[in-house]
This record gives structure tokens, C-alpha cells and sequence, in this order.
């Protein structure tokens, strides 16, 4: 006998009995309570879920909300949405999917990675009777072909859907982005029930940085069915809250017009209203047809965007970092005079070389035969390199980075321009950690005229410049000007982070400035050219880069070659110069000298912003108000 | 006493003709009676709840045949060999579940299965519903009763450890019923009542501890579903909506067999599996759902009463700890198809489709009739 049994008392059993009894009644009681549950749901309230289910099949239905539209600054549409008829199946109701499948690849002209990502869709989880997409944008004769067979087809249904739509495409394609459908890696990042019955996401741009904001929240529907799934009536509707709307900064018309004055060129125009970092126009020529990419790009097409030569699918505005050249010069003569290392009236001999030391190596001006004596103003005026070459070395590079830095140089300091590059402020400590050298004299005189390691973007230098047109004042480039919704802008855009750039003598910016004006209208000015005959005063400095090496492209031939081993030619400034409305920014990929090729850009742009815009909206103005008086 | 004729089954009573065969073949009658009455509609609400999948139902048959036998098998051992046995169970179980997490098989993100070459695969968890309060009862019942608190806590150290083994799978489903399994032994061992009001006190303070530190996102998401289902109607909502509009809209006396529109149009999900009561109550009603739960209880209370009389300490909290866990399952699972509890994987027991745990379940009901045959005459 075990040893357990000797301690069996009855007061053991009696007290394991008088438990089990309480569990009995606990027993007891938890079931009366689920059956007063169920009295509850089947008896208390048996109308309200018969309503929903004795022979009303209620259905839960997904409404996707419209996205939002982007208007530009004067309310032209730049993005809409058009309706497109898609295909999609409802496995449940399908009878024979293999079969079906076939027969519809015969009527219709389906894609094999149309059919093979459907395929993949039917093995992931989903609500029962949810449709899965099979084909977008069905052509009119299709829809007409699948109509006359359409009692064939149990479980196939044509679906008209909203769809992105970017009326001036290539105008507006790398300032907007563009929307896809969502891929696979997207799918597991977004909220699957905001998008249950949404295809589409931005990938790029605007479309992308106010996604959340663009995409609206989801409605759904309780709908009433027949056995063979016919909607027979709605029961209950939340509607969507569509995708709030957005306003930007951006000009269409200043947008088309540079575009036009980068035809068959390549380069970059970047064009930012002063006041309020509002981006007027943001150019990257050339283009490319964004309403190609949103229902899906064919692999052709594709191939010959991607390999063209020219990159049209390259944001130069935004991503090509260049060697900003001379147009460095305003934001380095900024730093020379608030550092202390010269001043006004300093001059420095130039005989047409700079040297480090006596023998040393030569550092040419642009002008191998040397201007002379020249101060500040008109070593501006006429770009002398070896003017800032002497300032350079004397600030050396910490100097030199600081300043730039300020200028909001090495680093993305755009609010919502989703894809900036930051280019590369280069300093001492970068050089011995990137390249395991030292910082050398030598490269401090390159850097002062914008050349050796010094990269920007086209933005960065707008951004740069429209700092000198607001004497300091920090305003970070945006694209959203408003939001369609009671909620104010801000609370859409990141917030600001630049504290304003301080001289100690301020007034330094008006003698910048002037020398910048001197550029365009001084006797002297290298951009003299451009500057001629305007009604108004303009600030600005000319700029030429040089090629180093031409890459991989050497498939190419001569002529092409030579073409593309031209120098870039370069340009900012500012207008009207003591009322700046608009700061531009001009890079045209081996177009030669700045002051011939990219300054007259600048000068057409100006003008149409300050002169020819403005007259086209005064008749508009006058007869709103002969309009009012009328009434 | 209502419930006399049915308490004083023939295996009670010593000197009838019927006893000696029941008792020989080491079987209660009455509850065998029962379980093939529960088992019987299983298969005919199965037949609704798969969409007339005769498949499905011969699986399921063949399943109880072997659940049966297995019944059979543990009825014939002595009390005193699970007695015996316990510890090097609990070893062995616990050998498993750790093996599950370093090399388990499993799918939808769950290690539950272990797969040794030469054996068919199968669940160390399952095994535990068993192993643990027969361990939880070996170990209370070598000392007096009622236990000290280092017997209590040393037994409920015996439950917690596999019980967390269990919830790493994750599985909590099976985690709760063995860990309830475990803590009915505990409580039958005569636990003191102070302490049991002092473990609910500290459940209360510490839920909110748990909603923020140890729950997961989706085991809160299913809380805050039952709470609101409507919040969520096309995500984790939808089971909830569907099976209690199939439950509501059975109305009393149902929409017959075979005739409920929720399952057949596919609108209720699971409905051959973990919501077949949602199949039941659509097509039998509220009559129907009535005589179930009679049914249950009338398990349940013969279970007990095979506790009450059983014979010695080890015995008795065993067969009333595996009472108890039948209990939980018909408690969970109709509490969270009616939208009462949480959503946990727990099937309804001997009617819901699938394997293992019918098997386990017929173990059990074969130890407690092992329990209620095995007698001996000296104590009389």
C-alpha cells in the first residue's frame, strides 16, 4: 500500500468535498451565465441579428477614399484623379478559377505578371468574399468584348476606379512625384484597413512626403446581397473622408517656362520666392511621362528611360551634386568680411596666377592675363579667382565650412522635398576620414571658388542665394503652400530648424549684394550680357564648373563626347535686388560659360515672375473689380 | 435528490450482476453514455459546420474511435501507476516543450509541434493537460492536507513553469488549460480562502501591469475587439460580428439543420472548428444550445461525483482538477464565440473538428473512470 493512504483522513475528504461542491455551484452558475448570454442574443435581441443575417447576406464593403488633389500656387490642377476600369475576381463566386483564368486571357489581352500576382494574392490570408484585383485599365473595346460574355463569367466583375492623373506629366513629374501601386514591401508597411480597397500609394515626391495626408481615411458599407452576391441595397454607410487637398507653392506657368528654357539641354532650374521658401518652379530637364508609372510601367519602357544617356529619370534639382564654381563667391565673400580677413578697400594684385609660395604652383585665374588690382566689388564684378584665392587660404577651410554651413550647405535643409541630397561640405576632419589625408593649403584654394571636393545641389545653391536676397534671414525651401482643411499649414510641415545667419557688421549684405548687382549691371559684370535693359535691378553671380571624367559612357561617340566635356554653366541671383520676389538657381550640364548660357535663363525668368505673369493677371484683377462695381 | 438514480451508477453498487461487468472492463457506464451522446451530435452539427463535407466527419469519426481506445487503454490502469508515473511524466513533458522551442515545427509564426523521426508528430503541450495536474496531485497529496504555503508555492512553481513554457509557442490557449488544470489541483488540495482572495486582489492590481508590459500587440487587439467589435469590422471584428449574428439570428428554435445561412455562405469563419457552437445555435436555437449545455453539466457533475468518491487524496484531486478542465473548455470557448471573452484558440470539447484534443479530452474521462473502477474493499 502506498504510502499516501495512511494520512487519508476523512477530514481530507471532507474538505476536497466541500470544495468540489463549490465548484459545483460555480459550475452552475457560469452556465446559466452563458445561457442568459445566449438568451440574450437569441431571444432579447434575435430582430436585430436576424435583420442582418435570416436571408439579408450582409456584406462588409470597403469604400476607398478619393485622393487628394494638388493645385499650384494660382490653382491650376497639377494631379487628379480620373476613373479607369480595372478587372477583379471574387474567388468564392468563381467556378473554376484555372478555367476562368484561361478563357479570360482569350477575350482579354491579359499580363503574365498581371495573372501572376493575382496568384500570389489568392494564397495570402483575406476576408471571405473580398475581390482580388486581376488586370487595371481596361481598354473600351475589352470592356465591350468581356460584356457580350459576360454571363460566362460568374465572380468576374469590372470595376471603375480612381486613378492618379498628372495633366502637365512631364512638366510636374520631378516636382510631384509620381504615384505606383502598392508593392509587396509597402503592403506590410501601411495600415491594411485605411487601405483595403486602395491600389495605389505615392512613391515619390509630393505624393509621397503628404501621403498619409493625400490618402484620406476609409469608409466601409454594410450591404445586403443576394445568394448569387448582387448588391441589392446598402444598409449602413460610413462614407470616406477623402484625401485633404494641397495647395503648393509651385507656378505652373513659371514651371512650363523653364522647361522651356532647358529644351533640349540638360540641367537643372530651381526658383524660390524669397519671403517664404515657397519652391515657384523646380525644373529637372529632361523629363519623363509620370502617368506612365502609376498603373505600371511596361518593361520596354522602362528599359529606355533607365538607359537613356541623357537620365531623364535623374532629379537634377534635387539630387545632382555639382561643383557650385564661382556662384560660391557671394556666400565665401560673406565670410571673408565677417571673418575680418579683408575688407572693402583691400586690394590684391593679380597677375593672372595665384602661388602658395614663391614658385610654387601657379592657381589661374580665369583671365590668364591677370586684372591688376581689384577689391572686393569688382573681383565679384568680374570674378576673380585670385582675389578669393588669397581670402580662401588666409580662412582656411574650418573658416570657410562654418560659414558655408550656415548657408545651409551639406545638408538637406528642405522642409517637405522628399529625395534632397545633402552634397558634401567638405572640412578637415571629413578629408582625414574619407580620404586618410590631410587638409592641404592647395585645397583651400580650390574650395574657394566652389571647386576640388565642394558639392551642391541646385536646390542647396537656390537655398543659399534666396539667404543673401533676405540679408540672413532663414527660410526653408518648402512645396506646400496650403491644405484644403480648416487645420493651418504648419501643422502639416516638419518645423523649421535654421536660426538666422548674424554679421556682425549687417550691413555687409547690402555691400554683397551690391557687388551681385554689379555683376548684372556693373561695366565691368560678367553678366552684363543678361542684365541689359531691365526695368528693374537684379543681383546675381555667374558660374562655370569643369567636367573631371565622363563616367562609364564610352559606347558614345566623339561628338557626344566632346559635347559632354564641356564645362557646366551656372547661375544664381536674386530679383528685384533691394525687393527680392524671386531667387533662382540655373545649372545647365555642359552649356559652356555661365555668363552666356545660364544668366540669360535667370534674366527670362525674371522677367516672366516680375514683368510678364503679373501683367497677364492684371486684366483678370480689373474685371473682378469692374465686376463688383457692375453689382 | 434529483440527481440520485443518476449518481448511483451501477459501478457504485457493490453486489449488482451489472457491476461485475463495467467494473471488469473498468468503464462507468453512465458517463461513457454521455460522452457518446456529445460525441454523436459532435458528428452531426460537423456534417453542417464543414458545409456538408462527409470527409470531414469520417476524419473526425475515425479521430473518436481512436479517442476512445485511448479512453479504454487509460481506464484499465491502476490510479496508482499515474501515481507512480507522475514525476518522470512531468520530466519528459517538460523535455518536450523545451524541445519544441529549440526544434519544433509549426506554422502561422507557432512552434507547437515536435516531429521525431519514426513517430507520428505530435503536441508536448497536449500531453501537459494531462501530466501537469497528475504531478500538481502527486506532489500536494504527500503531505497533510490542507497544504502549507511552501506546498503551495512549490505546487504552483510545478504549473507556472510549463504554463510559460507554453505561452513562448505561443499558445495560449493550451497555456491556460493546462495552467488551470494545474491550479484546480491546487485549489482542491484546500488552498485557504485567504489566499485565494489575496491572488484575486493581486490579479486586480497587476491587469493593468500586464496590459502594458507583457501583453502583445495582438493579444491586446483582441481585447479591445471584444470590447468593441464594431471598431474593427473588416479586421479582427469580423468573427465576432459574424458568429453572433449566426448565434442571434438562430432565434429560439433555430433554422434546422443544414439551413443556417451564416455557415454555408461563408460568412462565419472557422465554423467547422473553433465556432461550431456559433453552426449549432444558428440551426438548433436556443433549445438546442440549451440541451448542450444540460449535457455539459451533466459531465461535469458526474465527473465530480466519480472525485468525490474516489478513494485516496491523489485520486481525488486528479479526477477534480480534470473535471474542472473540461469545464474551462466549454467555458472559453462559448464565452468567446458569444463575444464574452477574448478570442483564444480553444475548441468546444468532443464536438469541435480536429484532433488532439478529443484524444486528450477521452484520456482524461479514461483516468477518471480508472479512478471511479479501481476500488478497494478494505476501505470500505
Amino acid at each position: 500500500m502506498a504510502w499516501g493512504e495512511f494520512k487519508n483522513t476523512a477530514a481530507e475528504r471532507r474538505l476536497f468535498q466541500r470544495r468540489a461542491l463549490v465548484m459545483l455551484v460555480l459550475v452552475l452558475l457560469t452556465m446559466l451565465g452563458l445561457l442568459a448570454r445566449m438568451y440574450q442574443l437569441q431571444i432579447v435581441e434575435h430582430d436585430i441579428y436576424t435583420t442582418l443575417s435570416d436571408k439579408n447576406r450582409v456584406q462588409v464593403q470597403s469604400v476607398p477614399p478619393p485622393r487628394g488633389l494638388v493645385y499650384d500656387r494660382s490653382n491650376h490642377l497639377l494631379a487628379e484623379n480620373r476613373p479607369v476600369f480595372s478587372l477583379a475576381l471574387v474567388p468564392e463566386r468563381v467556378e473554376g478559377m484555372d478555367a476562368t483564368l484561361a478563357r479570360l486571357s482569350d477575350i482579354l489581352d491579359l499580363d503574365e505578371g498581371d495573372v501572376e500576382r493575382f496568384q500570389r494574392r489568392l494564397q495570402e490570408r483575406r476576408r471571405p468574399f473580398q475581390e482580388i484585383p486581376l488586370s487595371y485599365d481596361l481598354s473600351e473595346e475589352e470592356i465591350a468584348r468581356l460584356a457580350v460574355h459576360r454571363h460566362e463569367f460568374p465572380g468576374v466583375e469590372v470595376r471603375a476606379e480612381l486613378v492618379r492623373y498628372y495633366p502637365h506629366s512631364e512638366l510636374t513629374a520631378h516636382a510631384l512625384g509620381y504615384v505606383g501601386r502598392i508593392n509587396r514591401e509597402e503592403l506590410q508597411r501601411i495600415d491594411p484597413v485605411n487601405y483595403a480597397g486602395t491600389n495605389y500609394i505615392g512613391k515619390s515626391g509630393i505624393e509621397r512626403f503628404y501621403e498619409q495626408v493625400l490618402h484620406g481615411t476609409v469608409g466601409y458599407q454594410h450591404v445586403e446581397t443576394n445568394a448569387r452576391g448582387r448588391i441589392l441595397r446598402v444598409l449602413e454607410r460610413v462614407n470616406p473622408v477623402p484625401g485633404e487637398d494641397l495647395q503648393l507653392h509651385l507656378d505652373l506657368r513659371l514651371q512650363r517656362k523653364a522647361h522651356e528654357l532647358l529644351a533640349g539641354q540638360r540641367g537643372a532650374i530651381i526658383a524660390i520666392e524669397p519671403d517664404t521658401g515657397g519652391i515657384l518652379a523646380l525644373a529637372s530637364v529632361p523629363s519623363f511621362d509620370a502617368n506612365k508609372f502609376v498603373t505600371g510601367i511596361s518593361v520596354d519602357d522602362y528599359r529606355s528611360l533607365s538607359t537613356d544617356i541623357d537620365k531623364p529619370l535623374f532629379n537634377r534639382a534635387l539630387r545632382g551634386q555639382y561643383p557650385p564654381g564661382s556662384t560660391i563667391k557671394p556666400m565665401m565673400a560673406i565670410a571673408a568680411l565677417d571673418s575680418g580677413v579683408t575688407d572693402r578697400e583691400r586690394r590684391i594684385w593679380d597677375p593672372g596666377y595665384f602661388q602658395l609660395r614663391e614658385g610654387g604652383r601657379r592657381f589661374r585665374n580665369w583671365n590668364r592675363s591677370g586684372d591688376g588690382w581689384v577689391d572686393l566689388k569688382t573681383s565679384m564684378a568680374r570674378s576673380n579667382d585670385v582675389y578669393f584665392y588669397t581670402v580662401g587660404v588666409e580662412m582656411g577651410v574650418g573658416v570657410m565650412s562654418e560659414y558655408l554651413a550656415h548657408f545651409g550647405f551639406g545638408e538637406d535643409a528642405t522642409l517637405d522635398v522628399s529625395g534632397a541630397l545633402s552634397g558634401l561640405l567638405p572640412s578637415a576632419d571629413w578629408k582625414r576620414g574619407a580620404r586618410n589625408e590631410p587638409w592641404y593649403p592647395g585645397d583651400s584654394v580650390n574650395m574657394s571658388i566652389g571647386q576640388g571636393f565642394f558639392l551642391s545641389t541646385p536646390l542647396q545653391l537656390a537655398t543659399a542665394t534666396a539667404l543673401v536676397a533676405n540679408r540672413g534671414e532663414w527660410v526653408e525651401p518648402r512645396l506646400l503652400k496650403d491644405i484644403r482643411g480648416d487645420r493651418p499649414v504648419e501643422a502639416f510641415l516638419p518645423e523649421t530648424t535654421h536660426e538666422p545667419l548674424k554679421l556682425e557688421n549687417p550691413d555687409d549684405w547690402e555691400y554683397v549684394v551690391d557687388t551681385m548687382v554689379e555683376v548684372m549691371h556693373g561695366a565691368r559684370g560678367t553678366a552684363r550680357a543678361a542684365g541689359q535693359g531691365a526695368s528693374y535691378r537684379m543681383a546675381g553671380k555667374t558660374g562655370t564648373a569643369q567636367v573631371f571624367s565622363l563616367g562609364q559612357d564610352e559606347e558614345y561617340d566623339e561628338e557626344q563626347i566632346r559635347e559632354r566635356l564641356r564645362d557646366h554653366a551656372l547661375f544664381v541671383g536674386f530679383a528685384p535686388s533691394d525687393n527680392p520676389k524671386i531667387a533662382v538657381a540655373v545649372i545647365v550640364e555642359n552649356g559652356g560659360g555661365g555668363s552666356s548660357t545660364a544668366a540669360p535663363v535667370a534674366r527670362a525668368l525674371f522677367d516672366a515672375w516680375l514683368e510678364e505673369f503679373p501683367a497677364m493677371d492684371e486684366p483678370s484683377v480689373i474685371s473682378q473689380v469692374n465686376a463688383e462695381e457692375a453689382r | 435528490m434529483a440527481f440520485g438514480n443518476l449518481l448511483n451508477s451501477p459501478a457504485d453498487t457493490y453486489l449488482t450482476r451489472s457491476r461485475s461487468v463495467w467494473a471488469t472492463l473498468h468503464l462507468d457506464p453512465l458517463l461513457l453514455l454521455m460522452l457518446l451522446l456529445l460525441m454523436g451530435s459532435g458528428l452531426f452539427v460537423l456534417y453542417s459546420g464543414a458545409d456538408r463535407n462527409i470527409e470531414v466527419v469520417k476524419a473526425q469519426g475515425i479521430r473518436f474511435g481512436v479517442a476512445l481506445i485511448v479512453m479504454f487503454v487509460f481506464a484499465q490502469l491502476d490510479p496508482a501507476v499515474f501515481r507512480r508515473w507522475a514525476p518522470w511524466l512531468y520530466v519528459a513533458g517538460m523535455i518536450g516543450l523545451v524541445a519544441v522551442l529549440l526544434v519544433g515545427v509549426g506554422a502561422k509564426g507557432a512552434q507547437r509541434w515536435l516531429a521525431i523521426p519514426g513517430l507520428p508528430r505530435f503536441q508536448p503541450s497536449e500531453l501537459m493537460k494531462l501530466v501537469v495536474p497528475m504531478m500538481a496531485a502527486w506532489y500536494l497529496s504527500r503531505h497533510y492536507l490542507p497544504p502549507r504555503l511552501t506546498h503551495v508555492a512549490l505546487g504552483l512553481l510545478i504549473v507556472l513553469v510549463p504554463m510559460a513554457l507554453i505561452v513562448q509557442q505561443p499558445d495560449l490557449g493550451t497555456s491556460l488549460l493546462v495552467g488551470m488544470a494545474g491550479i484546480f489541483v491546487v485549489f482542491f488540495a484546500g488552498i485557504s480562502w485567504k489566499l485565494i482572495a489575496t491572488f484575486f486582489a493581486l490579479v486586480s492590481v497587476s491587469a493593468p501591469m500586464m496590459w502594458f508590459f507583457v501583453m502583445r500587440d495582438y493579444q491586446k487587439q483582441r481585447v479591445l475587439t471584444l470590447l468593441d467589435p464594431q471598431s474593427d469590422p473588416l479586421g479582427a471584428g469580423w468573427n465576432i460580428i459574424q458568429s453572433k449574428t449566426a448565434i442571434g439570428s438562430g432565434g429560439m428554435d433555430g433554422k434546422g439543420w443544414l439551413q443556417g445561412t451564416q455557415s454555408h455562405l461563408e460568412f462565419l469563419p472557422e465554423s467547422h472548428t473553433d465556432f461550431i457552437v456559433a453552426v449549432l445555435a444558428e440551426e438548433f436555437g436556443f433549445v438546442g444550445i440549451m440541451l448542450l449545455m444540460v449535457l455539459y453539466f451533466l459531465i461535469i457533475l458526474r465527473c465530480l461525483y466519480i472525485a468525490m468518491m474516489a478513494q485516496n487524496t491523489f485520486s481525488r484531486l486528479l479526477a477534480g482538477a480534470l473535471s474542472m478542465t473540461f469545464f474551462i473548455y466549454v467555458f472559453v470557448n462559448v464565452g468567446m464565440v458569444s463575444g464574452l471573452l477574448p478570442v483564444v484558440g480553444v475548441p468546444l470539447p468532443l464536438i469541435s473538428y480536429g484532433g488532439t484534443s478529443g484524444v486528450t479530452l477521452m484520456a482524461a474521462f479514461g483516468v477518471l473512470m480508472s479512478i471511479h473502477t479501481h476500488r478497494r474493499m478494505i476501505t470500505a
